[in-house]
């Protein structure tokens, strides 16, 4: 849900970074807020665990500059992955104007990635979105891995209606702006089209 | 989509603004904001210089969607306000109008009582102006209230932002 905010000509967007535990999606963040510009993002909130794994969600402000005299303003959201969270995952794709799906390249994940991909479905449905027409981007991440999956064989499982795909590895920042800035192009698009 | 674009123009968030600044001198406030239940800040008026007001209104609104998730497990429909209160500062939220949240700074020089007492008072007034800005989102959505800048957002517009 966009919110146009004339007084402060600001547009504000929201995205969120879905995905398996463990898959990657506070790295993304982390790599964001370190590489921008400090006056043009925000604080990085992460509400964790005291091991550091995501228990309610990472929140990271981020301006990308100005489309005809307003400023873009990208609120940046990961869900926790693991499984026990799901009631916290839905409360956070309220509102979201598009989609990052972290997929984790190992093996041994992808049933993860899978699970994780129809509990995005459902629960997007549950809040009255459907994935198939909402701004939304694949990112395979830890491609560094040795157990990585060949990319085509990843994309037969994982693609739902041939969405952007972007090869990550999120720790040393490979693909990561890639990923954001195909989200955020295609949130601004869709903000064209329903203006 | 479940939710329309909020569209806040320069007039509304006057009246918003004003209201809010009503509130907060009638309730010896440090800080008044209207954040939206998804974690957009509508306004924020008040020692707000030193304050995160993005970081606050995005954990005001994750907080009363947990509560409120925790509210309908017990079977209720929502909690209404929620306090936290600490050493200096306390925090007063409620919700406003079904669908905004009014976030209540206040330290020694007010009491919860009076906060309470305020935010009842002007809360009917604030839900009034809410209801405009919402109908007028929904004008300028349609056109009515002046053409959208981003109609004609070109390509070249969307690369510029990545140009960079």
């Amino acid at each position: 849900m966009t919110f146009i905010n004339y007084a402060a000509r600001e547009i504000n967007c929201k995205i969120v970074y879905y995905g398996p535990g463990l898959g990657g999606k506070t790295t993304n963040l982390k790599w964001i807020f370190g590489k921008s510009n400090p006056a043009s993002r925000g604080k990085l909130i992460s509400l964790a665990t005291e091991t550091d794994r995501t228990l309610f969600f990472d929140f990271l402000p981020l301006d990308l500059g100005t489309i005809r005299g307003f400023k873009t303003r990208f609120h940046l959201y990961t869900v926790p992955g693991q499984v026990f969270y799901d009631a916290s995952r839905k409360l956070i794709l309220k509102g979201v104007d598009g989609v990052v799906f972290v997929a984790d390249s190992q093996a041994a994940r992808m049933e993860a990635n899978q699970e994780s991909l129809k509990n995005l479905q459902s629960n997007l449905k549950d809040q009255g979105y459907n994935l198939m027409k909402i701004p939304y981007v694949l990112q395979l991440n830890k491609r560094d891995t040795a157990s990585a999956m060949a990319l085509e064989e990843m994309k037969r499982q994982l693609l739902i209606k041939n969405e952007p795909v972007f090869e990550a590895v999120a720790h040393s920042g490979t693909g990561v702006f890639d990923t954001l800035k195909a989200i955020a192009r295609m949130v601004l698009v869709e903000l064209r089209k329903t203006a | 989509m479940p939710t329309s674009d909020i569209i806040l123009l320069e007039e509304d968030f006057r009246v918003i603004r004003d209201l809010i600044q009503k509130l907060r001198n009638d309730a010896n406030a440090r800080v008044v904001c209207l954040v939206d239940r998804n974690g957009q800040q509508i306004a924020c008026v008040g020692e707000s210089e030193a304050l995160d007001t993005t970081a606050l209104a995005s954990l005001a609104a994750g907080n009363v969607a947990a509560t409120d998730s925790l509210a309908r497990l017990i079977g209720e429909k929502d909690f209404s306000t929620l306090y936290h209160e600490g050493e200096k500062d306390n925090l007063h939220l409620s919700i406003v109008g079904g669908k905004v949240i009014l976030v209540v700074i206040f330290d020694e020089r007010s009491s919860l009582g009076l906060v309470r007492l305020r935010v009842k008072k002007h809360a009917g007034e604030l839900a009034a102006a809410l209801e405009k800005m919402q109908q007028r989102s929904v004008q300028a959505r349609s056109g009515k209230a002046g053409t959208s800048p981003f109609t004609d957002i070109t390509d070249e517009d969307i690369d510029s932002l990545f140009g960079k």
